[in-house]
């Protein structure tokens, strides 16, 4: 058991959970849930933290009783075979399952310990700060610098044409696409090869300055080469931004992120140091998962 | 035997075509056990070559074998009948053809044409009779023939395909013909026009009266033929169309995509789409008999003066015609707008409306576009409404109270009734009618352009 686990449950192979994993689910009414989370969900500095958080669709519940920490400064990644909720979870961070009419979402969700979903939280200002990036990279038919501006503008985060081009510039630097894309601002986005385009799309989230960047499978339309790239990039976004990423790739899980979540069937089962799930996996279906025995 | 008969003894031998070129392939087969295409495929050629060729004989011989025949009695009519002029010579022989089939004839018959009569009958039985021998006697031989053909090696299944794409193509050409038939007809009857009026004076002219005397000394006899008053009618009447038709239009499928429930749309888009249904005859007594005496009675409130029959009556009716063109072509277009964006705007913490006004409109516009255009077009051909609401009077103005009239109108006032077709005044029609396709084909032309153009972008 890692020194960091300092919450650690006593015997985890059991399934009895953890006492914050108890406290949670003795509130919640839902207690249907077969399996208790293994592993330590909290962590002593959360930027974000989910509790009891149940997603319906209709009547079919996607997410059954998840409760897990976003730490400051860490890259969280969730992993888990289709289907299992990982990518509804983290929609729901940002509430972007808001604009999908049959989603209904229960439990609580907080940022810096204000209550995402409670009525004087502006779901528009929360996605300014729980940016997002998307599966297929989707830069706007706009100009680059208009992709960029588009955030800021909307925001009215510039004051000035200066302060604005400021903003694009870092920005795009911080995305390392500066060098790429500086001669051809004005060129649409859509003109970039599919690994620039996600960096474009990457470096629209940060040009507004958010707290927290949710990432849903960034990598899976793009080659290997330009994986790598944002692969990077994601590492040294760490340094300033709390980052959430789903993902298929249990390599780039263990590349990028510091905690690891393993999603099954709407259930969190496993959630720990990425080093710990992947060398020592504690549940059998998170074992069974990343030996690749089912997925 | 009636021609009917003919075309079912044309299918019965088809039938039987089909069968014994199954058969037959069957049979050449059945040593070698080998054969190229499926029994049916050999079946299906026998059946083409009985039916196609006699059925083809058929229809060029119906169609051609009145004026044969007519061109045979003519060359047999005494000189005296002959020398006669086009029209006289017509008559006459409408006179044989009715003496001949005993109804009613134009006066007293003379023994020639009597005889010519007689003549013309004898021919057309004969034609009848050789019609049947010869058609069925196609259709034999080429099953015959075709059955001869039919060996273990031979391609029926790749001739048979290549006769059913023949088939294809000689049906979308009928369409294609026909548009450049009307085309051509038109053109030629403006080229007429044109002839008599300089190309000058109806593009450049500004006034239109086109009652031309038959004498001289008639009142009114000065024909004027300037297309500028009415091409300015129907812009005025299409423009105050289109300031109705768009805002309502594309807001409504604003809603109807990015706003309503599936349940709402589900039940509003289809009431949107009656409007495109309602005739436009309707529209055009709505516009007439409420919408002007309305616009009528409450310009004179406000101290204006309206005629009675005015281009903004029209316009506005006609604009609520075609708000189903425009929102629901504008409802497409939003809806092909990749869901990926509007998260991606969301995503970055815009509001829905600023997405729908920086995104996904700028997205579908050019596809909105081509809809305003192909609205546009329509708008611009539209004539119940104009007849009934615009009025007739060709006034070149600009001011929406006043009555216009519009190259629709005009079409239709210069048509109806008696006409002769050789004065300016009916050919004017023509020389309209291809000004007014010349524009709607722009028109649709940059429409389908933009709209081609505006699909390639998410591909």
């Amino acid at each position: 058991m890692s020194k960091a686990n300092i919450y650690a449950i006593e015997n985890p192979v059991t399934h009895q959970p953890g006492w914050i994993g108890s406290r949670v689910q003795e509130g919640s009414e839902n207690t249907a849930s077969p399996y208790a989370t293994v592993g330590n969900i909290a962590v002593p500095n959360p930027r974000m933290s989910a509790r009891s958080v149940n997603v319906f669709y209709d009547e079919k519940q996607a997410i059954n009783n998840v409760s897990l920490d976003i730490g400051l400064n860490e890259v969280i990644s969730m992993i888990g075979p289709s289907g299992c909720g990982k990518s509804t979870f983290l929609r729901c961070l940002n509430r972007m399952n808001d604009t999908i009419d049959i989603c209904r979402v229960e439990g609580e969700i907080t940022l810096q310990d204000e209550n995402i979903y409670s009525k004087s939280m502006d779901a528009v200002l929360l996605r300014a700060r729980v940016g997002m990036v998307f599966q297929k990279p989707n830069p706007f038919p706009k100009s680059i610098y208009d992709n960029i501006a588009y955030g800021p503008k909307i925001h009215g985060l510039a004051r000035s044409r200066s302060e604005l081009n400021e903003i694009v510039e870092t920005s795009l630097a911080k995305a390392g696409l500066w060098d790429e894309v500086k001669d051809r601002l004005t060129k649409p986005g859509t003109g970039l090869s599919g690994g620039q385009q996600q960096r474009l799309c990457i470096a629209r989230a940060i040009a507004v300055s958010p707290e927290v960047i949710l990432m849903d499978e960034p990598c899976s339309a793009l080659d290997p080469i330009a994986t790598a790239r944002v692969e990077e990039l994601i590492d040294e976004l760490r340094q300033n931004y709390t980052i959430a990423i789903v993902t298929h790739s249990m390599q780039q899980a263990a590349r990028v992120s510091q905690r690891t979540a393993y999603f099954h069937l709407g259930n969190l089962v496993e959630v720990g140091e990425t080093n710990d799930i992947f060398t020592n996996p504690k549940h059998p279906l998170t074992e069974a998962y990343i030996t690749g025995r089912f997925g | 035997m009636p021609v009917y008969f003919v075309v079912l003894a044309i299918l019965g031998l088809t039938t039987i075509a089909y069968h014994y070129g199954r058969k037959r392939a069957l049979t050449v087969s059945a040593s070698s056990n080998h054969l190229h295409s499926l029994p049916h495929y050999y079946g299906a050629w026998t059946a083409i070559w009985c039916s196609i060729p006699a059925l083809a004989v058929l229809v060029l011989w119906l169609a051609l074998q009145s004026t044969i025949i007519t061109n045979i009695v003519i060359a047999d009519l005494p000189s005296a009948i002959t020398d006669l002029n086009e029209q006289r010579i017509g008559l006459v022989i409408n006179d044989i053809r009715n003496y001949a089939e005993g109804r009613i004839t134009s006066g007293e018959i003379s023994l020639g044409i009597a005889a010519a009569a007689k003549h013309y009958k004898e021919l057309k039985s004969l034609s009848r009779m050789a019609l049947v021998v010869i058609v069925l006697a196609i259709a034999i031989f080429g099953g015959i023939m075709a059955l001869r053909l039919i060996s273990p090696d031979f391609r029926a299944r790749n001739t048979v395909e290549n006769i059913i794409r023949g088939l294809l193509v000689i049906c979308s050409s009928i369409a294609i013909l026909t548009t450049i038939g009307i085309v051509l007809s038109v053109l030629f009857e403006a080229i007429r026009f044109f002839d008599q009026i300089p190309i000058t004076q109806f593009l450049f002219g500004t006034e239109w009266s086109p009652q031309t005397a038959i004498r001289t000394d008639q009142v009114g006899s000065s024909g004027a033929f300037g297309a500028i008053p009415l091409l300015t009618g129907t812009l005025l009447i299409s423009f105050i169309a289109l300031l109705v038709a768009v805002p309502i239009g594309l807001m409504s499928a604003i809603y109807l995509s990015e706003y309503a429930s599936a349940r709402l749309r589900a039940i509003a888009k289809p009431i949107l789409e009656i409007l495109a249904g309602i005739p436009t005859v309707v529209y055009g007594f709505f516009a007439a008999l409420t919408v002007a005496p309305f616009i009528r009675d409450s310009g004179g409130l406000l101290g204006l003066e309206v005629s009675s029959e005015s281009a903004l009556a029209a316009g506005l009716v006609m604009g609520v015609m075609i708000i189903p063109f425009v929102s629901s072509l504008s409802d497409d277009v939003i809806n092909a707008v990749p869901q990926s964006l509007r998260d991606a705007s969301l995503g970055i913490g815009a509001t829905h409306s600023e997405t729908i006004r920086q995104v996904v409109i700028p997205a579908a516009l050019p596809g909105i576009a081509g809809g305003v255009l192909l609205a546009a077009s329509r708008a611009i051909g539209e004539t119940m409404i104009v007849v009934m609401a615009a009025g007739l009077a060709a006034n070149l103005t600009i001011n929406p109270l006043d009555s216009v009239t519009t190259v629709t109108v005009q079409i239709v006032t210069l048509l109806v009734g008696d006409q002769e077709f050789d004065s300016p005044k009916t050919l004017a029609a023509f020389a309209l009618g291809i000004s007014l396709f010349l524009v709607t084909l722009v028109l649709n032309v940059i429409a389908l352009h933009i709209v081609r153009k505006y699909r390639e972008q998410y591909d």
